[in-house]
């Protein structure tokens, strides 16, 4: 498995970390509520098929990435940093 | 006056790979690269064309792009990720720090040359890096996997290469060098 970083270019698995849902980028308020924040902290789905990932280059650039997989064929559909996905300029 | 622990006790400075290299392995050499100035410049937004400039005029280097180096051999900057660059050298010129983070990193990593012919092949064993000429050229640089450790690995020439890891993990990579070096010799007898 490879992964295509926006920074590096293809680059083995073995540099990357998977950390999970990219749910991460979409942090709730703080006011909103228990409900919203134990939703956010404890509740995934478990798809068949395309899923938002983050991954983190994190044995080459440091780059947190936003990875489209499918976990049924487990083909990358599309890498971005998460700095982009976010909107950040950084 | 009684004497202290600080009066007793000398202090000497040894280089990481101390005592760990030279090794000479069929064609290969790894050795340490002589003791230098390492310093991070990781760039403040939007500052990296000033920061460019002001390395050319300064050490008489551009900012290096993703995956690059600029400089030569005893001034060099090698892009050590997004947007970070590590001077390997000169100590940094002060007017630097008005475009970007400057972080002393001398004494932090081990530095090692690994050259002669077979040293692509040696380490093919110890990183997953596309290191083909196509893909890898002089001059290209990369933050990688080597030997399990996360390190930077630059193209100093057909087969040299710059290698840097921590320095606390200096015999690690060491170890695992020369057993590569060993197996890549042994099949060239064979």
């Amino acid at each position: 498995m490879r992964i295509d970083c926006p920074c590096c270019g293809s680059r083995d698995i073995r540099e990357f970390t998977y950390k999970g849902d990219a749910l991460a980028l979409e942090r709730p308020d703080p006011d909103a509520g228990d409900a919203v924040w134990n939703d956010y902290v404890h509740n995934r789905d478990n798809p068949a098929g395309p899923t938002r990932e983050l991954w983190y280059h994190e044995m080459g650039c440091a780059a947190w990435l936003v990875v489209t997989r499918d976990t049924v064929s487990h083909e990358i559909k599309a890498v971005e940093l998460a700095s982009a996905a976010k909107g950040d300029v950084a | 006056m009684a004497e202290t622990v600080a009066d007793s006790v000398k202090l000497i400075a040894t280089s990481p790979c101390a005592g760990l290299l030279p090794l000479s392995i069929g064609t290969m050499t790894a050795s340490e690269e002589p003791p230098a100035a390492l310093t991070s410049i990781a760039a403040y937004r939007g500052q990296e064309d000033a920061l460019s400039e002001m390395l050319k005029t300064a050490h008489g280097m551009g900012w290096p792009k993703p995956g690059r180096t600029t400089g030569k051999e005893g001034a060099r900057a090698l892009w050590f990720g997004q947007g970070q660059a590590l001077l390997v050298g000169p100590a940094p010129d002060p007017g630097l720090a008005r475009h970007a983070a400057l972080t002393d990193q001398s004494d932090a990593w081990a530095m090692v040359r690994l050259s002669g012919a077979g040293s692509q092949a040696v380490l093919a064993r110890l990183t997953p890096l596309d290191l083909r000429r196509g893909s890898f050229k002089r001059g290209h640089t990369a933050r990688t996997e080597i030997a399990h450790m996360m390190g930077s690995l630059t193209r100093l020439g057909e087969e040299a290469f710059l290698i840097l890891v921590f320095r606390s993990m200096a015999a690690t990579l060491a170890h695992d060098l020369e057993a590569a070096m060993q197996a890549v010799a042994a099949r060239t007898r064979l």
